[in-house]
């Protein structure tokens, strides 16, 4: 699992590859994310464009940094789900949840 | 003909990984197509993450253990631990409003999105827990039964 950010427009990308699961995975996106709020980064676009893999536990740790985001009156959205992601996300529900989108500059351009 | 094959494991991260990967190889091995083994994979990995995580607690002490068999069209996954124990009648359901924004408890509700049928049996101590999957049928609604 790997996270690396990058400044766009204002909103902080993070491009995220490998396996988001228990362990390694999930940690390595609730310290991203933690780290980005700490230094007051309010508008975060995950990009999971390379995300093979994720479990309930990467799924529970998607919508813990959604919601500690919001918390901070911030936005946290998704970008480019793979097939996988996409079916776990809406047999959980949470499909409605996220802001979604399959292009870069699209989403960018929702962040407020 | 009925095949089985069973392993022992350490209550680690390491295993649940090789809980993983093994699933996959007895789907393909049982005849599901790629999407199934994936699925049927998943499956097993949440299940071995309760036995690890919830059940032995990652207690080096404790093992958990896995077995598959492939009888009449059907892969039968076993995955037993020797925790505190489940009561299956009392798991939250993770897609009720007050549920949904909550940071874990989708493991067993994924377990029945993907497998046939699912059961439970209190081994006092612990919980086994029985994952069925047909060969050439989708998993729409999984059946579970408390033994």
């Amino acid at each position: 699992m790997k996270a690396s950010s990058r400044q766009v427009s204002g909103v902080t990308v993070v491009d995220m590859s490998g396996r988001i699961t228990l362990g390694e995975g999930s940690v390595v996106l609730r310290d991203t994310v933690r780290d980005l709020v700490a230094k007051g980064e309010k508008k975060i676009l995950l990009n999971l464009g390379d995300v093979t893999y994720i479990d309930s536990s990467g799924i529970g740790e998607l919508v813990s940094a959604f919601t500690s985001v919001r918390n901070q009156q911030g936005q946290l959205k998704l970008l480019k789900l793979t097939k996988k992601v996409h079916d776990l996300l809406q047999i959980t529900k949470l499909y409605t949840v996220f802001d979604i989108y399959d292009d870069e500059a699209a989403a960018l351009g929702t962040f407020k | 003909m009925t095949k089985r094959v069973s392993y022992s494991l350490e209550s680690t991260l390491e295993s649940v990984n090789k809980a993983e990967s093994t699933a996959v190889e007895a789907a393909a091995g049982a005849g599901f197509n790629e999407d199934d083994q994936g699925n049927i994979a998943m499956a097993v990995r949440e299940a071995a993450v309760n036995a690890v995580l919830h059940g032995n607690a990652y207690d080096p002490n404790k093992k958990f253990f896995l077995a598959f068999e492939t009888r009449d069209g059907s892969l039968v996954i076993t995955i037993a631990d020797q925790g505190k124990g489940l009561d299956p009648e009392h798991i939250p359901d993770p897609l009720a409003p007050e549920n949904l924004m909550k940071g874990s408890g989708r493991g067993i509700f994924l377990i029945r999105a993907f497998m046939d049928e699912v059961k439970f049996r209190n081994t006092e101590p612990g919980t086994e827990i029985t994952l069925i999957k047909h060969v050439g049928r989708k998993a729409a609604n999984a059946k579970e039964e408390s033994q």
